[in-house]
């Protein structure tokens, strides 16, 4: 039993499930499944200043879907902390020795401990890429007016040509990032 | 139908959410090293799910749209339009995200997936997300879109 609360869930499972969220939001009450409205939302609430961005009624349009990510936050507690796989994430050999060549030897977790333990703050890389990687999904979300959620699956369901453009230039910046960025920022100071 | 009983409690959403999160986290989308398998082309499992999600999520939202579908409450199911503009901000914000999507493994939903699970340092992530954000939101009438 502890087992199967454990284990990680194949594709196939997940990917039918995940793309159940836009019909059923639209369906209890025309939602837009997307979750980096929510950071808008935050900012709204938390510094709106003069900003045209960030005046406009908040709890009218974003209760909902910041109810719905403190759900997220619960689910990433329930599935990632109380049910917790023990074993390291299944990924193919090839991006072990990948990402072992850029020096995180420690595969343990869901995230490498060497780039998010709180140690990697310390460090000018972890600054790079947890702060600098940060900045660029908040800002990049914001400019083309969704993410993964919202236009690489609402819009996409919803056949937006916009959408489909957003997903592409989203595959096009992580592959920079993996190829170029990411190993950049990794030799900085690689030997600290 | 009383005016009350228009829109479903908001615990409804929190519910949901908490679905997302398990499947997110669950299915691993959330992990760093997946979305690094996944931009590498050294991996199925993500490729999988976007092939399974997409046709679902697509056939779901057409023949909802095609039937005229209702919601709950009974209100005509509609899908807020993108604005394409010049299109301009659909390319550039979408490769400055995808770059922190590599850097970060993770977009927004799995932020919030893996700051449940107990990655200290998400917080400062997060953080980071909104200042971009909020960057964003003074930049705005600068930018072209």
């Amino acid at each position: 039993m502890r087992n199967f609360l454990t284990a990680p869930w194949p594709w196939y499972v997940a990917g039918p499930l995940l793309g159940l969220f836009a019909p059923l939001l639209l369906w209890l009450g025309n939602r837009s499944f997307g979750v980096s409205s929510n950071l808008r939302h935050m900012c709204a609430a938390i510094y709106p200043r003069n900003l045209a961005h960030f005046r406009y009624d908040w709890r009218q349009e974003g209760s909902w879907n910041l109810m719905f990510v403190a759900g997220i936050v619960l689910g990433g507690f329930v599935a990632g902390a109380l049910f917790r796989n023990p074993d390291p994430v299944a990924i193919s050999a090839a991006t072990r020795d990948a990402v072992a060549a850029l020096g995180i030897q420690d595969q343990s977790g869901l995230v490498p401990q060497e780039l998010f333990g709180w140690a990697s703050l310390a460090t000018l890389r972890g600054w790079l890429l947890l702060v600098g990687g940060g900045v660029l999904v908040g800002f990049g979300t914001a400019y083309a007016g969704g993410c993964t959620s919202g236009h690489g699956i609402t819009g996409v369901s919803d056949l937006q040509p916009a959408s489909f453009v957003a997903l592409v230039s989203f595959f096009v910046g992580g592959l920079i990032g993996t190829f170029i960025l990411l190993p950049l920022i990794l030799s900085v100071g690689a030997g600290t | 139908m009383t005016t009350e009983r228009r829109t479903i409690g908001l615990w409804v959403y929190l519910l949901v959410g908490v679905v997302f999160g398990t499947v997110i986290t669950k299915s691993e989308v959330i992990s760093w090293f997946r979305i690094q398998e996944m931009f590498r082309f050294q991996g199925f499992h993500m490729f999988g799910i976007f092939a399974t999600a997409l046709p679902t999520a697509i056939l779901t939202v057409q023949a909802m749209k095609r039937r005229s579908a209702r919601t709950i409450h009974g209100e005509r199911i509609v899908v807020a339009g993108k604005n394409w503009g010049s299109g301009i901000r659909y390319v550039a914000g979408g490769i400055i995200f995808g770059l922190g999507w590599a850097l970060v493994g993770a977009c927004p939903g799995p932020l919030f997936a893996l700051l449940g699970s107990g990655v200290s340092v998400m917080p400062v992530v997060l953080t980071s997300a909104l200042a971009g954000t909020w960057v964003y939101g003074l930049l705005r009438s600068a930018l072209p879109h």
